[in-house]
């Protein structure tokens, strides 16, 4: 529901509408292919910290901006994207990180998922294990009723398909 | 796994009371303030000068003594809405350095007059670069920086008389002799 | 005076829903037949009430009303009729008048369609979703009142946000309600099952239409969402894992689970307190997206402008409504039994792993949403969890449904004949292995073992979707397709479209491409076999914008083959610049166009993508959709309604 944006996203436009001044993000014809990409995957996961939950590269803001500029210079100048990434989080923390960090406080992020469904696979094999075999039952009511709906069903079903 | 069937049937209730738990805790949170990975950390170094000449201004001459760094610009309609505290601030022997982040020389100026200027030294950034390394995202922001250069507070957004009160004027305090709060 | 009838309606509207939720409830306790027919009546005034206030507000808006707070917020004297009619639903106090408006309708239609119930169902089921209405009213009238006046009276409206001035906003959030919204019926019978004790195929076959009815509409808003997105916000994405669509998008994956649990439920009497659970999760994660996107504790890029009041309001009411739904589920639920046995290699063993996956896919996005909050929460700082995230947790978690799905025709009901599948599937099998293989060099012209692997299941998918036809087809020409119900066809072609959505998505995210270039008129730029060149840009002026607009000739070996006209719009009420991209398509591939900046002296910066089978992920949707909508009406649904007449009505007393 990408609806109703809010303030936060007009403000983001009257930026973008002041700020047409020095943000050319036109990407050199410097950059080899392989650093080209590099760069847009460092500014597709880099966050704006301006207009919120908007990348670098989609951002207009001239802090979004600056920051393709720097990476475009770090990248010349022959930094790694780690390095890279540490000179941004070292300014702004590890919030500015589309793709969180592997650390003490995300494990339960990025194990979690898999571990539940290590859990919930277990689960339906138990549970089916014991369906196998399954208890005598003797049907409660509903159960009868549910059982004289479907025979109707079937009977409505032949008399139509004739 | 042999547990009993009605443990089973409370893991949803359970669940819901974490995370209503976690939305009561959330609904008191600032989603928007994303603290600065500087504090208690040296103040990034800069070469800049001063606003209007070309007096050069570094990180070192804001050693010594603790001061506050504000990040304001002559565009930015918050910064007009924390000007009077700063003034105010400023009456009451507080050192305020103002960078003017992202602005031209002439703009600046002509905003400090027509609404006083709180800044003893009025440092000028065009291109923010110094913003860039300080983790400014949006003006107005302040830092307040100790005697060593170590930033130990860093307030988004306007300044308030009780952040004031509560945050800063404590932290000043403990670096040298300050009449504070007391209006 | 209009506006207060609105307002009026909405204080009547709410004295009738209270009349709904508690005399057919009363009725039902005392046995009182009289006192729970007057669910259906409550239900139907109730709409008529509702209809009434989003007219009168429709009113306001159409005659530019500037004394009614929300209309002057939300439109302008320029702003065109049909935007003035959608503008409505355009901010937040309004869209909950048409969330109203679609829970009214939904409790309504179950008025009507459900007449051959169970008495006692019925009036349960409408004195849930009378609750339910309680509480938006109150949620609207006391937090949200988009009646409200002011003095004095502006001049002009500030008005819609332009970003919703597009038609596929036109259409986008009614759908996207009436999914969110439509899942409250399956809610309401879960906890009419809860409150009765009595769940049985008879149950599953009253809630199955009604649940996927919600879940198309679920699917075509978050479809038209998702392409209104890529036109509109001019960054080329197709889905971005905001908080808000995360939002959408749990809710739609537990409610596929939902809709394939009652078919186990209503087939084999199976997983009976999982279906009734996954009925209450699907609704609670409705009402839980309706919190996120309206309270302020995540930040997204299209959250409404938030009020902590109203965030604490619907905190209440979802503690509320959820807390007693499964309080009542950990008390009642572990007495369904259920009876038969479950093999793994059947077709309820098969839908079991479907709903691990899919509730397990549901609960990854829950969990990568919700991170910072909890992160926050214990004081560890901020963090952000992205796309990169979202895509490297859900394609593992989603990879297996795509193989289990093309067995969905081929495993039958109570235990399978591994050689029997086996001999159905060869062929199938081999044609997705080597034209998955084959697909990336043929298209592409370039290998990369991932999209052989989405091609792979795609094709798979696809093949197999329509499996059982071919089969009959096979078997007896044009009587054996006769004989197919819609159900199945519905089933083959929702399968159908998940195929060509997973091709279009393996495509086009591991071979698209994307350009950020500086152009000045007549200058171009040659991606992959295509050249585009910027002709020229001139000033243009729509009814309530200036623009400019450029034209983009796009020509493949010296042959034009579009002419693209992207427009950076300035919209003059607020002074807000908007990027219209252009774009053309064909099934295999998008050209896409964005005017960024203009950057001095008669240059532009423009991004420019080509975007293979970008398409086929939104007619992939369309066509889950309209699957959905073929199983909803199969005529089994109707017969069961008929049936049910025949069956006399228990007139069971609450155990």
């Amino acid at each position: 529901m990408r609806t109703f944006s809010g303030m936060r996203s007009v403000i983001c436009a009257v930026l973008l509408a002041a700020a047409a001044i020095g943000s050319a993000s036109a990407q050199g014809d410097e950059l080899t292919p392989q650093q080209a990409e590099r760069y847009q995957k460092l500014v597709n996961e880099l966050r704006c910290l301006v207009c919120q939950n908007q990348s670098i590269a989609d951002s207009s803001a001239p802090l979004a901006a600056d920051l393709r500029e720097q990476v475009l210079h770090q990248i010349q100048s022959g930094r790694s994207d780690a390095e890279i990434a540490d000179y941004v989080t070292a300014r702004y923390g590890d919030f500015v990180l589309y793709r969180p960090p592997f650390k003490a406080s995300t494990w339960l992020l990025w194990l979690g998922p898999f571990a539940l469904l290590l859990l919930a696979l277990g689960v339906a094999v138990v549970f089916v294990r014991r369906r196998v075999r399954p208890a005598p039952v003797s049907p409660p009511d509903a159960a009868r009723n549910a059982e004289r709906l479907r025979r109707l069903l079937d009977e409505g079903s032949r008399e139509e398909r004739r | 796994m042999r547990l009993p069937k009605y443990v089973w049937a409370l893991v949803p209730a359970v669940v819901l009371l974490g995370l209503v738990l976690l939305f009561a805790i959330g609904l008191q949170h600032d989603p928007r303030v994303v603290p600065s990975p500087l504090i208690g950390k040296p103040a990034p170094g800069f070469d800049l000068r001063i606003v209007g000449a070309q007096t050069p201004f570094r990180r070192d001459d804001l050693l010594g003594r603790p001061v506050l760094v504000n990040f304001f610009a002559s565009w930015c309609a918050a910064c007009r809405d924390e000007h009077p505290l700063l003034l105010d601030l400023a009456r009451r022997g507080v050192e305020i350095v103002g960078m003017d982040y992202k602005d031209t020389d002439a703009d600046g100026l002509l905003w400090l007059e027509r609404h006083g200027s709180p800044y003893r030294t009025v440092v000028a950034d065009p291109e923010g670069r110094a913003g860039l390394d300080w983790g400014v995202y949006g003006v107005p922001e302040t830092y307040v920086l100790d005697a060593q250069g170590t930033i130990v507070y860093k307030q988004i957004g306007p300044l308030d008389e009780q952040t004031w009160r509560s945050k800063i004027a404590p932290l000043m305090a403990a670096g040298s002799v300050l009449q504070t709060g007391s209006r | 005076m209009i506006p207060e009838l609105g307002h009026f309606a909405l204080l009547a509207a709410l004295a009738v829903a209270v009349l709904q939720f508690a005399v057919p409830l009363l009725g039902v306790w005392r046995g009182q037949a009289r006192w729970m027919d007057v669910g259906a009546s409550a239900a139907q005034a109730q709409f008529v009430l509702v209809l009434l206030a989003y007219l009168c507000l429709t009113w306001a808006f159409v005659e530019r009303d500037w004394s009614v707070v929300y209309v002057a917020a939300n439109s302008h004297s320029q702003l065109p009729l049909i935007y003035r009619i959608s503008a409505v639903w355009g901010a937040h106090e309004g869209s909950m008048l048409l969330w109203m408006l679609m829970l009214t309708g939904w409790a309504a239609a179950v008025s009507v369609f459900s007449r051959s119930l169970p008495r006692d169902v019925r009036a349960q089921a409408l004195a849930v979703l009378g609750a339910l209405s309680v509480g938006f009213l109150l949620f609207i009238l006391l937090t949200s009142n988009p009646f409200d006046r002011h003095f004095p009276v502006p001049e002009d409206g500030r008005d819609l946000n332009p970003l919703l001035q597009d038609p596929g906003l036109v259409i986008h959030p009614p759908l996207l309600y009436m999914g969110y919204v439509g899942f409250s019926v399956a809610f309401a019978f879960a906890i009419t099952a809860l409150l009765s004790g009595r769940l049985d195929t008879a149950w599953a076959r009253w809630t199955r239409p009604w649940t996927t009815a919600a879940w198309l509409s679920l699917t075509l808003g978050i479809t038209l969402g998702s392409w209104w997105a890529y036109h509109e916000l001019g960054w080329g994405g197709w889905w971005f894992w905001d908080p808000v669509e995360n939002a959408s998008f749990m809710p739609w994956l537990v409610g596929t689970a939902l809709i394939h649990s009652l078919a186990v439920t209503e087939k084999r009497g199976l997983l009976k307190s999982w279906t009734v659970l996954l009925a209450i999760v699907a609704f609670a994660l409705s009402l839980l997206g309706t919190f996120l996107v309206r309270s302020g504790v995540l930040v997204s890029v299209h959250a409404f402008a938030t009020d902590p009041a109203r965030g604490v309001f619907i905190l209440t009411f979802l503690a509320v409504v959820l807390g007693i739904a499964f309080s009542l589920y950990a008390w009642r639920a572990p007495r369904f039994v259920s009876e038969g046995e479950l093999q793994i290699f059947s077709r309820e063993g098969l839908l079991l792993l479907n709903n691990v996956f899919l509730v397990i896919a549901a609960a990854a996005v829950l969990i990568g949403t919700l991170y910072p909050l909890v992160v926050d929460a214990f004081n560890l700082g901020k963090i952000s969890v992205g796309p990169p995230y979202f895509n490297a947790v859900f394609l593992p978690l989603t990879a297996p449904l795509a193989l289990l799905i093309g067995f969905a025709g081929v495993v039958g009901w109570k235990q399978a004949r591994v050689r029997e599948v086996l001999r159905r599937v060869r062929w199938p099998l081999a044609i997705a292995l080597v034209a998955g293989l084959a697909m990336p060099w043929l298209l592409q012209r370039r290998f990369e073992l991932a999209a052989a692997g989405g091609a792979f299941l795609a094709l798979w998918t696809l093949t197999m979707a329509f499996e059982e036809p071919w089969r009959r087809w096979r078997a007896r020409r044009a009587a054996g397709l006769a004989q197919i119900p819609r159900a199945i066809w519905g089933q083959s072609l929702a399968h159908f479209g998940l195929g060509l959505w997973v091709l279009g998505v393996t495509f086009t995210s591991l071979y698209s491409i994307e350009r950020d270039v500086r152009l000045a008129a007549g200058q171009s730029v040659d991606l992959l076999d295509y050249r585009f060149e910027l002709q020229r840009v001139e000033p243009f002026a729509g009814p309530n914008y200036d623009a400019d607009r450029a034209t983009v000739e796009v020509s493949r070996d010296g042959a034009s083959i579009a002419k693209l006209e992207p427009e950076k719009r300035l919209y003059r009420a607020q002074r807000n610049v908007m990027t219209e991209a252009a774009v053309d398509h064909s099934p295999l591939r998008d050209l896409y166009v964005a005017l960024a900046e203009p950057l001095g002296n008669g240059e532009w910066s423009l991004r420019i993508y080509v975007k293979p089978m970008m398409r086929l992920v939104w007619l992939g949707g369309v066509l889950m959709a309209l699957g959905g909508g073929l199983a909803a009406s199969d005529r089994r649904y109707r017969l069961a309604s008929a049936a049910a007449r025949r069956v006399p009505a228990t007139d069971g007393v609450p155990a």
